[in-house]
C-alpha cells in the first residue's frame, strides 16, 4: 500500500444555478493576459449541449485520453509512439475557432469620434489581430439551450437513447437542462502528464495538484491533445501550455480556490482523500462498467489505523490526515456514495465528483397536464422527463442503474426532510425509502446538513500546508532567501 | 586576412555562440524556450507546410551530418554510380521538399491575418536565412556536382581541421564561391540559433522516450527526509 494524499472536489449539480461566477472569478486571477484570453480554466456548460470547445466530449475528434489495449491502457491520441510522430503537426489538436476568437470592445471611440450624424458605437476588437471583427461565438453561446439546433442537437451525450426520446428533448413542453460547471480534475491517472514530451506537466506529490512547469514546458501541445476534458490550453502568445493550478497559493495558505470560494449556489465541496497510489494502473485499466465501483476502491478509509500508519509512513502530515477524516468529499463520494466522475470511460481517475442533478427530472408532462406530484416516488425517477440514459453517458459511462440509485436516495433525503419540517408524508413510504436506498434517518439528516447548511469550513476542508513549509514546496528556502515575488525568483532591485 | 577571418575566426565565433548561448538560454531561460507553434491559429496548411519542411530539412541535415562522420562510407557509395545516383538524388528531393514546405509555410504566414500577432521580426528573418540556405544549397548540388563525392572528400577535411583545433583552410579557399557562401552562411545560422525560436530543434524530448508515462514529483518529500542524513537533498527540484 502506497497511501497518497488528492485534494479533491465535489459538485453539487442539484445546486448549480448557471451564473458563471466561478469562470469570473478564476479569469480576473488567473487568465486575463495576452495569449490566456480565451481560456476559461473553469467554464460553466448547459447540458445538452456541445461545451467549450465545441465537442470537446467527442473523442472520435479530438482523441483525448486512454484507451484500453488488452490488460493495458494507452493514449488515444498522443504518446511515445501517436504523439511523436506527430510532433511537426498535430492533427487532433483543437483550434481557436474550436473554442473562440477573444473580443473586447473599442470604447475609445465613444469617446474621441468626431461629431456625426449618428452615436458612435464601440465595435468589437479582436484580441488577437487587434482590428475590428464579426463575433461569431463564444465560451458559452449554448447556455441555456440557446441556439438548440446548432448546440444542444449536436451533442455527443445522445448514445443509446432512441431518436423519439432525443426529439422529445428540444420540445417546448419537455425541453430540460441542467448545467455542469467545469474545470481541471487533477486526476489520478492524468492522461496530459502522460503525454508531456518535456516532462513539464506533473503532479505534485504532496496534495496531487496537476502544474504545468512553465520553465521546462517547450510548447509541443501534446496534453492539449491528450486532456479528454480540454482542460489544458496553449497560450499562444507565450507559446506556452497552462492549465488550472487549483490556486494552489490560495490552498497552501488555507484558502478555498476562488472559484470554489465565489460559488454563489454554494455547490463546491473541497478535501482530501487518501488513496492507494499501488492500485492506480490496474484500476485505470479495468472494464468499462467496473471503472466507477474501482475508482472507489481506491480510496481509503482514513480512520483506518493501519491506513493512517502507512500514511504516516508515506510522510503524509497528521494535518492532512485529520482534514481527511473530516472530508466532505469521502462523504458525498465513499460513504454515501452520491457523487460520480465525469466521463469515467476516458479512464484518467477524476479526482472531481459531481452529485448528479435531480431537478430537472422532476416535473414532466403527462396529457394536458404537467405533473409534478411527488406521490409515486420511484416511478416519477424513472419515467423522468430528462432520460436517465443521458445522466448515464456523462457520469456513469452509460450505467443506468449508477444514476437511478443516486436520485433515489437524494429523493429519499427530500421525503425524509418533508416529513420533519412539514409532517405530511405517510411514514411507511418513507422507511420504504430508506430500505431501498438502505439510508437511515441520521444519515438523511448528514446528507441534508451537508448539502444544504454547511458552513464555508465544512464545505472546504483544507489540511494545512504549514505556510513555512508551503515556500519549500516552490524552491529551497536557502535559495529564496532575499528574494521576492510569486513564480520566477527575480532578487528586489531597482532599475531607475 | 579576410580568409582568415571568413573560415577560421568566423567559424570559431559561431560555435562559440551557438553552443555558450544555447546552453545559457536553455539553462537559465527556459521559459522563452518553445518552438512557438502557431497551429492554434491555422492547422490546414500547416500540416502539409510542417511535415514537408522538417520531413526535408533533417533528412538534408542528416546528410550532411553523415558526410561530416563517416566520409570514407559516403566516398566508397559515391564511387559507385547507382550509389551517387541514389544519393545525389535522394539529397535533391528532400531538398525540395524542404524548400516546398517552407514556401507553404510562409505563404501561410502571409495569408493568415491571425498569424501577423505571433510574427516578430526574427521569425520572418530565420525564415529567410532558411530559404537562402535551401536555395544556395540547391544551386550547388546543381552547378557544382557531384556534392557528395567532393563534400566527403575535400569540404569535411576542412570541417574536421576546425573541430580538432587545426584548422586548414588549405582547400576552402580554393572553392567556387557558391560553395563558400553556403558554408560561411551555416556558421552564421548556427549562431544564431540561440537567439531565435530555432533553438527548439535542441530540446527535441529524447528523454520521453525513457521516462514513465506518469510523472509525480515531491517539492517536500517527507517520506525521504524522515532520516536525518536526508534532511538536505542535494538537488531540488526546479517546478518553477
Amino acid at each position: 500500500m502506497d497511501v497518497r494524499s488528492q485534494i479533491a472536489m465535489v459538485f453539487h449539480l442539484d445546486k448549480c444555478i448557471g451564473c458563471h461566477t466561478c469562470s469570473v472569478a478564476c479569469k480576473n486571477i488567473w487568465t486575463d493576459r495576452k495569449g490566456a484570453e480565451y481560456m476559461w480554466w473553469n467554464n460553466v456548460e448547459t447540458k445538452p449541449g456541445t461545451g467549450y470547445p465545441t465537442k470537446w466530449e467527442n473523442q472520435d475528434i479530438y482523441k483525448g485520453g486512454w484507451v484500453k489495449k488488452g490488460k493495458s491502457i494507452e493514449l488515444r491520441g498522443a504518446g511515445k509512439k501517436i504523439g511523436m510522430t506527430n510532433l511537426f503537426h498535430n492533427p487532433n489538436m483543437p483550434e481557436m475557432n474550436d473554442y473562440y476568437e477573444p473580443w473586447a470592445y473599442d470604447y475609445d471611440h465613444l469617446f474621441e469620434a468626431p461629431e456625426g450624424k449618428d452615436q458612435p458605437t464601440a465595435r468589437t476588437i479582436s484580441l488577437v489581430t487587434g482590428k475590428p471583427m464579426d463575433v461569431k461565438g463564444g465560451p458559452n453561446w449554448d447556455d441555456d439551450l440557446s441556439g438548440t439546433p446548432d448546440y444542444a442537437r449536436n451533442d455527443v451525450n445522445f448514445k443509446n437513447i432512441s431518436a423519439e426520446e432525443q426529439e422529445a428533448m428540444f420540445q417546448l413542453e419537455k425541453m430540460t437542462f441542467s448545467y455542469l460547471p467545469r474545470m481541471c480534475n487533477h486526476c489520478l491517472n492524468p492522461a496530459c502528464v502522460a503525454a508531456c514530451p518535456s516532462g513539464a506537466v506533473y503532479k505534485r506529490g504532496e496534495d496531487g495538484v496537476v502544474l504545468i512547469n512553465q520553465e521546462k514546458c517547450r510548447g509541443w501541445r501534446m496534453c492539449v491533445t491528450a486532456c479528454p476534458y480540454k482542460k489544458t490550453y496553449y497560450n499562444w502568445s507565450s507559446g506556452k501550455s497552462e492549465k488550472c493550478l487549483l490556486c494552489f497559493p490560495r490552498l497552501e495558505s488555507g484558502q478555498a480556490p476562488a472559484c470554489m470560494h465565489s460559488c454563489v449556489g454554494r455547490i463546491r465541496y473541497l478535501g482530501v482523500l487518501l488513496y492507494d497510489a499501488d492500485k492506480i494502473k490496474e484500476i485505470a485499466s479495468a472494464s468499462e462498467n467496473e471503472l466507477i465501483d474501482k475508482q472507489l476502491e481506491i480510496y481509503l478509509n482514513p480512520f483506518d489505523a493501519n491506513v493512517i500508519k502507512e500514511a504516516k509512513e508515506n510522510g503524509i502530515g497528521d494535518s492532512t490526515i485529520d482534514a481527511a477524516q473530516k472530508s466532505p468529499i469521502y462523504k458525498f463520494v465513499k460513504e454515501w456514495k452520491l457523487a460520480l466522475p465525469l466521463h469515467a470511460e476516458f479512464r484518467t481517475m477524476s479526482s472531481l465528483f459531481y452529485v448528479p442533478p435531480m431537478l430537472p427530472v422532476m416535473g414532466n408532462k403527462s396529457g394536458e397536464l404537467y405533473d409534478t406530484t411527488t406521490k409515486n416516488l420511484w416511478g416519477k425517477i424513472e419515467d423522468s422527463r430528462l432520460p436517465i440514459q443521458y445522466l448515464a453517458n456523462l457520469f456513469s459511462a452509460g450505467n443506468q442503474d449508477k444514476i437511478k440509485e443516486i436520485l433515489k436516495k437524494m429523493m429519499a433525503v427530500r421525503y425524509h426532510r418533508r416529513q420533519v419540517t412539514v409532517n405530511d408524508i405517510d411514514e411507511a413510504i418513507i422507511n420504504e425509502a430508506f430500505d431501498k436506498t438502505g439510508l437511515s434517518k441520521e444519515v438523511a439528516d448528514d446528507i441534508f446538513r451537508l448539502t444544504s447548511l454547511a458552513k464555508f469550513d465544512e464545505r472546504f476542508v483544507i489540511p494545512a500546508a504549514h505556510r513555512e513549509e508551503a515556500i519549500e514546496m516552490l524552491q529551497s528556502t536557502d535559495d529564496h532567501k532575499g528574494n521576492a515575488g510569486f513564480g520566477f525568483n527575480n532578487g528586489v532591485r531597482r532599475v531607475f | 586576412m579576410l580568409e582568415q577571418f571568413l573560415y577560421v575566426g568566423l567559424p570559431y565565433a559561431a560555435l562559440f555562440m551557438f553552443l555558450i548561448g544555447s546552453i545559457i538560454r536553455v539553462k537559465n531561460f527556459g521559459y522563452t524556450v518553445t518552438s512557438h507553434s502557431s497551429q492554434f491559429f491555422e492547422t490546414r496548411l500547416l500540416y502539409w507546410g510542417s511535415r514537408f519542411f522538417h520531413i526535408g530539412i533533417i533528412s538534408v541535415l542528416a546528410g550532411h551530418l553523415i558526410g561530416f562522420i563517416a566520409p570514407s562510407f559516403v566516398i566508397k557509395m559515391t564511387t559507385i554510380p547507382l550509389g551517387l545516383t541514389i544519393i545525389e538524388s535522394a539529397a535533391f528531393s528532400f531538398a525540395v521538399l524542404a524548400l516546398i514546405g517552407i514556401t507553404i509555410l510562409m505563404y501561410r504566414r502571409i495569408v493568415t491575418s491571425r498569424l501577423y500577432s505571433v510574427t516578430t521580426g526574427v521569425d520572418i528573418f530565420v525564415y529567410l536565412i532558411i530559404v537562402i540556405q535551401i536555395v544556395i544549397g540547391m544551386l550547388v548540388a546543381y552547378y557544382n556536382r557531384w556534392g557528395s563525392a567532393w563534400y566527403a572528400s575535400s569540404l569535411v577535411p576542412y570541417l574536421k581541421s576546425l573541430f580538432i583545433f587545426m584548422p586548414d583552410t588549405k582547400v576552402i579557399v580554393t572553392m567556387p564561391l557558391l560553395i563558400k557562401i553556403h558554408t560561411v552562411s551555416a556558421f552564421l545560422f548556427l549562431a544564431f540559433v540561440p537567439f531565435s525560436r530555432l533553438i527548439h530543434f535542441l530540446v527535441y524530448p529524447v528523454s520521453y522516450f525513457f521516462r514513465n508515462y506518469i510523472l509525480v514529483i515531491w517539492n517536500r518529500d517527507m517520506k525521504a527526509m524522515r532520516f536525518s542524513q536526508n534532511m538536505r537533498e542535494g538537488k531540488k527540484p526546479r517546478n518553477n
